[in-house]
C-alpha cells in the first residue's frame, strides 16, 4: 500500500486533516489566524536550516516556529507596537532570511516551489509515520488542555478566576501550532498551511451549533478537501497544496449555500 | 458573623500598571455570609480591586490571602466571537463539570431555564446577564465575584436579581462581593460598604458610608449622569450637601 506514492501523500493528508480540525478551530474562535501565517512563514527557514545541517525537515521547522511563536508571546508583552505589525515583521523577516539562507546554500537544488506550496511526490514512509507520530501526540495533549484552553478562548477573565491556568494552556496551544505547522509543511507548503486550519473551520461554523460539533465538522470538512485536491492534483498534474486549498474552498462556498437556505443561524 | 470562616483578605494591596497605580492601600476582608458591595466612580478601580481577589491580577504592593476553595465570577463585559457557536448548556460547562440537574437548577433559579438549548448569540442583554449568573452559581462557590450584575437589565429584572442575589448568599452561605450602582440595594442588603476611589475613601455599614463625609464629596464634586443618580438617592436625606454639589 504504501508503494503507491499516492497512496502515500493520501494516508499523509488525511493524518494531517484530522489534527488541524480542532486546532483550525481555536485559531479561528481566537482570532489568530494571522499568527498562524507568521508561524508557516517562519517555516521556510526551518526548511532551510533543516537542508544546510541536515537534519529533519519537520523537527526543524518544529523548533524554528516554536520559537518564533514563544518569541512572539513575549514580544507582545513588551513592545508597544501593535499586534498585527508585530506579526508581519516578524512573518516577513523570517521569510526573508530563509529565502536569502536559499541562495547561500546553491550546491543543494532546492524545489521552492515545493517548499512553498508543497508535494506529494515528496511523501515519504517516513514522513507518514512523523504525521500520525506527531498528529497523535498533539491531539493528546489537546485533548488534555482541552478544558483549559477552550475555557480561556471563551474568556480570559472567567478562565483566570475559575482556576483554569489560561496562561499555561496558551503557551502550550502555541507550541501544538508549530507542531502542526512542522508535520504539514512537506504536504502542503509554508505559504498555504494556514488556508488548512482556517477554511474547513469556517465550513464547520455554519454548519454547527455547538463547539463540539464544529470541530467534529472541520475535521470531516478537512478530511474531504485533503481526498478532493490529492485526486484533482493526481488528474490535472496540479500542485497537491494548492489543490487541496482550492476544494476545501469550494467546500466552503457550497456551505454558505446550504447556510443561507436553512437560515438556521443568521448572524 | 465574625465567627464565620474568612474566604479572602487584601491587605494594603495594589496594582501599578503604565506607570501609575491602578488601586493603592486595599485592605478588605470577606467573610462566608457576607456580601460586601464595592462603589464608586467610574475608573476607581473597582474591577481591579476585584480581579486582585481572584487572581486575574498579581498584586505589586501588599498581600493578597485566602481560603476561597472556589471562586465564580460574573465579569462586567463579556464578548463571546461569533465564529464560536455556542449554547447556553455549552457555556455553563466551560470552568466545570456539572450534570444536567445541576445545570438547570440554576438556570431555574435565575429564570431562564427555557433557554437551555439556545445559542449565547441569540440572547438578549438581560438574558445573557441572567445566564451569567446562574453559570457562575452552578458550581456552587464559596466565594462569588458579580461585576455590575444588573447591566441590561430592567427596572423590574433588576429588583428580582438583587433579591436573587441576597437568596443565593443565603443558600449558598457563601461570600459575596458585588460591584454596584445601586445604592437602594446597598442600603438594603448589604454588610458592609467600600467607597473607592482609587484608595479605600471610607468603609463601613450602609447607612454610615452614606452619612460620611468622604462619600459625599466623592459623589459631590463628579457631574456625571450616574452620579448625579447617587446625589439624588441620597439627597432626601442628606440635605446639608447642597453647598457641595452647588
Amino acid at each position: 500500500m504504501f508503494d503507491d506514492f499516492f497512496m502515500r501523500a493520501l494516508i499523509a493528508g488525511i493524518g494531517i486533516a484530522i489534527v488541524t480540525g480542532p486546532l483550525g478551530c481555536l485559531v479561528i474562535w481566537r482570532r489568530l489566524s494571522y499568527f498562524g501565517d507568521t508561524l508557516s512563514h517562519s517555516a521556510l527557514l526551518g526548511v532551510t536550516l533543516a537542508y544546510a545541517f541536515s537534519i529533519n525537515i519537520s523537527l526543524s521547522v518544529f523548533i524554528i516556529s516554536g520559537t518564533v511563536a514563544l518569541l512572539l508571546l513575549s514580544l507582545q508583552k513588551r513592545t508597544k507596537l501593535a499586534g498585527d505589525s508585530l506579526l508581519g515583521l516578524l512573518a516577513h523577516s523570517t521569510l526573508a532570511i530563509g529565502l536569502v539562507l536559499i541562495g547561500f546554500l546553491s550546491s543543494i537544488r532546492f524545489d521552492l516551489m515545493g517548499l512553498l506550496f508543497g508535494d506529494i511526490l515528496a511523501v515519504t514512509v517516513e514522513d507518514i509515520f512523523i504525521v500520525w507520530f506527531g498528529g497523535l501526540i498533539i491531539l493528546g495533549i489537546l485533548f488534555y488542555i482541552w478544558k483549559s484552553i477552550f475555557a480561556a478562548t471563551v474568556n480570559y477573565d472567567l478562565a483566570a478566576a475559575e482556576g483554569m491556568k489560561p496562561d499555561l494552556s496558551n503557551f502550550i496551544f502555541t507550541l501544538l501550532l508549530a507542531g502542526v505547522i512542522a508535520i504539514s509543511i512537506k504536504m502542503i507548503g509554508a505559504l498555504l498551511i494556514t488556508g488548512l486550519l482556517l477554511i474547513p473551520a469556517a465550513t464547520a461554523r455554519s454548519l454547527s451549533s455547538n463547539p463540539r460539533q464544529m470541530v467534529i465538522i472541520s475535521i470531516l470538512v478537512g478530511i474531504i478537501s485533503v481526498i478532493l485536491g490529492l485526486f484533482s492534483s493526481l488528474e490535472l498534474n496540479t500542485a497537491s497544496g494548492p489543490s487541496i486549498i482550492v476544494a476545501a474552498l469550494v467546500l466552503f462556498i457550497l456551505s454558505l449555500i446550504s447556510f443561507k437556505r436553512s437560515g438556521a443561524l443568521q448572524k | 458573623m465574625d465567627q464565620n470562616k474568612l474566604l479572602v483578605k487584601l491587605e494594603n494591596a495594589g496594582v501599578y500598571r503604565s506607570s501609575k497605580w491602578l488601586v493603592r492601600g486595599i485592605s478588605l476582608e470577606i467573610n462566608q455570609g457576607q456580601i460586601v458591595t464595592l462603589i464608586g466612580p467610574n475608573g476607581s478601580g473597582k474591577t481591579t480591586t476585584a480581579k486582585m481577589i481572584l487572581n486575574i491580577l498579581n498584586t505589586d504592593e501588599g498581600l493578597v490571602t485566602g481560603n476561597a476553595n472556589k471562586m465564580a465570577y460574573v465579569p462586567q463585559k463579556i464578548n463571546i466571537d461569533w465564529t464560536m457557536p455556542l449554547r447556553v448548556i455549552d457555556f455553563m460547562k466551560i470552568t466545570s463539570s456539572l450534570n444536567n440537574t445541576q445545570i438547570t437548577e440554576s438556570l431555574v433559579m435565575t429564570g431562564v431555564d427555557k433557554l437551555l438549548y439556545n445559542q449565547i448569540h441569540s440572547l438578549s442583554g438581560g438574558e445573557f446577564q441572567r445566564v451569567l449568573i446562574a453559570r457562575a452559581i452552578a458550581k456552587k462557590p464559596d466565594l462569588l465575584v458579580l461585576d455590575e450584575p444588573v447591566q441590561g437589565v430592567d427596572f423590574n429584572g433588576e429588583i428580582a436579581l438583587y433579591n436573587l442575589i441576597k437568596e443565593i448568599s443565603v443558600n449558598l452561605n457563601c461570600g459575596i462581593l458585588l460591584i454596584s450602582h445601586d445604592m437602594h440595594f446597598v442600603m438594603s442588603t448589604t454588610d458592609h460598604v467600600i467607597c473607592l476611589n482609587g484608595h479605600i475613601c471610607c468603609s463601613g455599614s450602609p447607612s454610615n458610608v452614606v452619612k460620611n463625609p468622604e462619600y459625599i464629596k466623592l459623589f459631590g464634586e463628579h457631574n456625571s449622569e450616574t452620579l448625579s443618580y447617587y446625589q439624588h438617592q441620597h439627597d432626601h436625606s442628606h440635605n446639608h450637601d447642597g453647598s457641595i454639589s452647588k
